[in-house]
């Protein structure tokens, strides 16, 4: 087990040296001149050309690129453009704050997705599942910073009960994490009411009940465990995403996230902001989507012994 | 799904070919909601080919008009006027040209891009393979609206960047796909036999793999059309978007921020506006999905 | 005739199963009867889609429902109404009085739980008994089937076809039932492990004292095991009685049918004599004789009315209209 652990850590490796270079790429493309924004506005020539030697702008992208990484080996990301602060802290500091926001929103959405799939799919066609199911794909097609702009209007500016952003006590956790699990329930609720439709046909789920086994425990033991496989797939995915992307939703809550830092980071051409962030939530993206296969194995012996060969 | 390929690939016939349309055309119908969601959609795709029709662009779309600022809907303008005194409902049709088409065009250039990817590496395997898959590993390790982030900001804010940020991001899903379909198919007997008789590999890939792909990728696309424009709303809401005055439904919600408190309708439009395109592709992707291969159904 | 209510384990009367879908109403069961005393092994043979699993998972109000419906018909186990009895009664009927071996062992158990975790369970569920003292019998269970109570830890991948057979049937005999249901329980594994279930199943059964239907299309195994023979023909017993009566005095022409589709090792030059064409579809059945249009001595008659029960003997009886003609013999009679 811990060899498969060790091997998608260091298979993790190349990825982390494409998506930087892709990013860094990219990012040499940007019009306008890196310098001369630095520099400042009204900065003359001689500045402009001191910052650029300085930074090493002037040398090609390769080769900044591999200073960039000689650094990042080193721990080093680099110092932000227009803060000046170095990327790693500032990066150190936002990242809880999306972290706790993606926690709770991840909760949301399992409080409100497993029950309702779970039922709609013990009980397909009746009311409740008709409706769960009109309502999840309400929530799949609702972009979220407009349900979260709706809370606002609701919440905030008529209501004035919840605050319309920042992050200032768990008040104002409640809105971001109502939108941002909402679209995730709605696509977790999915996924487990046509898993456990899937898992209720097959035979072993016959055999309980002809062993005696009452109706409940046959869906609480026997069809669940089979049925939340795939399931915690799209929770960890969603939750990889949300630890990853919270982008638009931060933007509306003013939310003081990494999602939030990235956009801000881009519009001030803050190159080794935006790329500290990338490279941070690869890495976050990555490590989770490590941890859910590993949760697979813990639910599904069959994969846990694949895994002990390998 | 690979069964259902598969017995789609040994019908192989042009006559079976059709019969396996009109099945699923017989099926889809049936769908209430899928039919629901495909009048829908149709109906999105004539406003927005009849947009100019509709509402001229010059004088109503983008022309200012500030008196007018700000109303809510009347018997005039039937979901009001915006910040700058334009009727809501005449950006809301011309947007659904930005919105569609970005989605369109966004999904066709990764299906193509990513299609071919997936088919080259599935086909030819080795080096070849692990290379494509790796590339679009690292694509897939970054979380898709960030890369359209950086991408369209790299770029430079425009309607064919914001297409292309959207395609990029989403070439994994396509290669994968095609990918895992080429290597259910690729030993199969009648791809065997076509060597036999001498067809090259291009041949094959275009006749034989390729059409036995098509029923996840119809599936994929219905409901990747509806993500794209989703991405685009957002990237536009962002401002990374389309540039002022072009109407499109995410600069729009983005514009209305300003006004939330007085002027909600700002907002609340081009929001169910999405919610409806979304929904109804949604819908009939899902539909698609269940007509193209109904063991999944009962 | 054997009707004495006291002795029976099981007496289903007049069952009638329909699946309503979609597509039309399958008539999967059409007024099956079976009596079955205490201790004793009925086999049920037929082709698939006969209604065998059917019948069989009415025993247990197991019917898919929706689509499936009970139409008509009594099933009285142990002298309990079963068609009538609330979930409850149920739930501690299934397992306990009653058990079922499934057809593919493959897939009849539940691959995130251990195999004795399952034994265990239903030992628990029907025995008051801690849950330590149910998984040392669960490993007993393993042990009476053959195989090491060391692997009672062990999940269901972990095991060969033939191995999980074994633990199915530990499952189904852990709580000493006193009618016990093998649907196909060899037809899924290899010939060579089919005769190594197969005997433990009868050992068992005569250890543990149960009545057993045995559900096959294989004549082989019915001749192994059983005391009587019932053959169902679309949802109907066309014929039925003691082992001998059948094998020995085949009676209806569908049985005859049957014993010509078996190869003979002694006799080679005989070629085979498949049934002709198929199961009539079970969506629009044939008004008569559901077997007529397969059959060499089909008359004008037989495609009228459907042929009623016909006694020839306490132990034997048939569905043929045929034998209403005196003289009438099938070929393999006259042989």
């Amino acid at each position: 087990m811990s060899r498969y652990i060790l091997k998608r850590l260091v298979m993790l490796i190349p990825v982390l040296i494409g998506v930087t270079f892709m990013v860094y790429f990219i990012l040499s493309l940007s019009p306008g001149d890196t310098a001369a924004i630095i520099a400042g506005e009204g900065a003359d020539a001689q500045t402009i050309e001191a910052v650029r030697k300085d930074l090493g702008l002037d040398k090609p992208v390769i080769v900044q690129y591999g200073k960039y990484m000689w650094n990042l080996l080193h721990g080093d990301m680099g110092v932000s453009y227009s803060t000046k602060r170095p990327v790693f802290t500032t990066i150190m500091s936002s990242f809880p704050n999306t972290a706790k926001l993606a926690f709770w929103s991840i909760l949301v959405a399992i409080a409100i997705a497993l029950p309702i799939g779970i039922i709609s799919a013990t009980r397909q066609y009746s009311a409740v599942d008709n409706v769960g199911m009109v309502a999840a794909l309400l929530g799949v097609a609702t972009p979220n910073f407009w349900l979260g702009l709706m809370l606002i209007i609701v919440f905030s500016l008529n209501l004035g009960i919840l605050p319309s952003g920042g992050m200032s006590g768990w008040k104002s956790y409640i809105m971001p994490a109502i939108t941002l699990g909402t679209g995730d329930a709605a696509l977790i609720c999915r996924m487990t009411r046509s898993s456990m439709l899937e898992v209720i046909r097959q035979d072993y789920i016959r055999t309980a009940r002809a062993k005696g086994v009452p109706e409940k425990t046959v869906i609480r033991k026997h069809a669940l465990k089979n049925a939340l496989i795939p399931v915690v797939t799209v929770i960890g995915l969603q939750f990889g995403s949300l630890l990853g992307g919270a982008t638009l939703t931060e933007t509306v809550f003013a939310w003081p996230g990494v999602g939030r830092l990235v956009v801000d980071s881009i519009k001030s051409k803050d190159a080794p902001m935006v790329l500290g962030c990338i490279v941070m939530l690869t890495i976050t993206f990555s490590v989770i989507n490590l941890i859910v296969d590993l949760l697979y194995a813990y639910i599904d012996p069959r994969i846990k012994a694949q895994y002990k060969k390998k | 799904m690979a069964t259902t390929n598969n017995s789609a690939a040994q019908a192989g016939t042009a006559t079976k070919k059709r019969g396996q349309f009109k099945e699923t055309w017989r099926r889809l119908k049936k769908n209430r909601m899928a039919m629901i969601g495909l009048t829908v959609v149709v109906f999105l795709v004539l406003i927005s080919i009849f947009a100019d029709v509709l509402f001229d662009y010059d004088t109503v779309v983008i022309k200012q008009n500030t008196q007018i600022r700000l109303q809510g809907p009347s018997a005039e303008h039937w979901l009001g006027t915006d910040e700058f005194g334009r009727d809501i409902l005449a950006r809301l049709v011309h947007g659904s040209r930005v919105s569609l088409s970005v989605g369109v065009v966004a999904v066709s250039i990764s299906l193509v891009l990513g299609g071919s990817l997936g088919a080259a590496a599935g086909f030819y395997g080795g080096t070849i393979d692990n290379v494509i898959m790796r590339f679009m590993d690292i694509l897939l390790a970054v979380p898709s609206l960030l890369l359209s982030i950086t991408i369209v900001s790299a770029l430079g804010p425009s309607i064919i960047n914001l297409m292309l940020a959207i395609a990029i991001s989403s070439l994994p899903g396509y290669a994968r796909i095609v990918r895992a379909s080429v290597l259910t198919v690729k030993d199969q007997e009648f791809v065997e036999a076509a060597k036999c008789i001498g067809a090259n590999n291009f041949e094959i890939i275009l006749s034989h793999i390729i059409p036995n792909c098509m029923a996840p990728i119809i599936v994929q696309v219905s409901l990747k059309v509806a993500s794209a424009i989703l991405s685009t709303s957002g990237l536009s809401f962002l401002g990374l978007g389309v540039k002022a005055p072009t109407p499109e439904w995410g600069a729009m919600l983005s514009g209305g921020r300003a006004y939330l408190r007085n002027a909600p309708h700002l907002t609340i439009f081009p929001g169910i506006a999405i919610i409806i395109t979304i929904l109804s592709l949604n819908l009939l992707g899902d539909g698609l999905r269940d007509a193209l291969d109904p063991k999944l159904k009962k | 005739m054997a009707e004495n209510k006291k002795d029976l384990i099981l007496d289903i009367k007049d069952l009638v199963i329909h699946y309503e879908t979609d597509d039309g109403t399958v008539e999967a069961v059409n007024g099956l009867d079976i009596q079955l005393e205490y201790g004793k092994t009925l086999g049920l043979v037929g082709e698939t889609g006969s209604g065998k699993t059917t019948t069989a998972l009415s025993i247990l109000r197991l019917v898919p429902d929706p689509p499936g419906v009970i139409k008509n018909g009594s099933i009285t186990l142990d002298g309990k109404d079963i068609l009538n009895l609330p979930q409850k009664d149920l739930e501690s009927i299934r397992g306990n009085l009653v058990s079922m071996i499934f057809q593919d062992p493959m897939t009849s158990l539940n691959p995130v739980l251990t195999v004795g975790e399952q034994i265990a369970e239903v030992i628990g569920l029907h025995e008051n008994i801690s849950e330590k003292e149910a998984a040392d019998k669960a490993g007993q269970m393993l042990e009476v089937v053959g195989i090491p109570k060391e692997r009672y830890g062990e999940y269901p991948h972990q095991f060969s076809g033939g191995m999980k057979q074994r633990v199915v049937i530990a499952m189904a005999l852990a709580c000493n039932p006193k009618l016990l249901i093998a649907d196909e329980p060899t037809t899924a594994l290899d010939v060579t492990i089919q005769a190594q279930v197969l005997e433990t199943m009868k050992e068992l059964r005569e250890k543990f004292g149960s009545a057993m239907i045995m559900i096959t299309h294989d004549l082989g195994i019915i001749a192994e095991v059983c005391d009587e023979v019932s053959v169902v023909y679309a949802g109907q017993i066309v014929e039925h009685g003691t082992l001998e009566d059948v094998f020995e005095r085949t009676l209806h022409p569908y049985t005859e049918g049957l014993f010509g589709s078996l190869p003979n090792i002694e006799e080679r030059r005989h070629r085979l004599q498949p049934i002709p064409g198929l199961m009539p579809d079970p969506t629009d059945l044939p008004k008569g004789c559901c077997f007529a249009p397969r059959c060499k001595y089909c008359t004008e008659a037989c495609t009228k009315a459907r042929p009623e029960m016909k006694w020839v003997s306490d132990t034997h009886y048939v569905r043929c209209s045929r034998y209403d003609e005196p003289g009438f013999k099938i070929e393999r009679s006259v042989q």
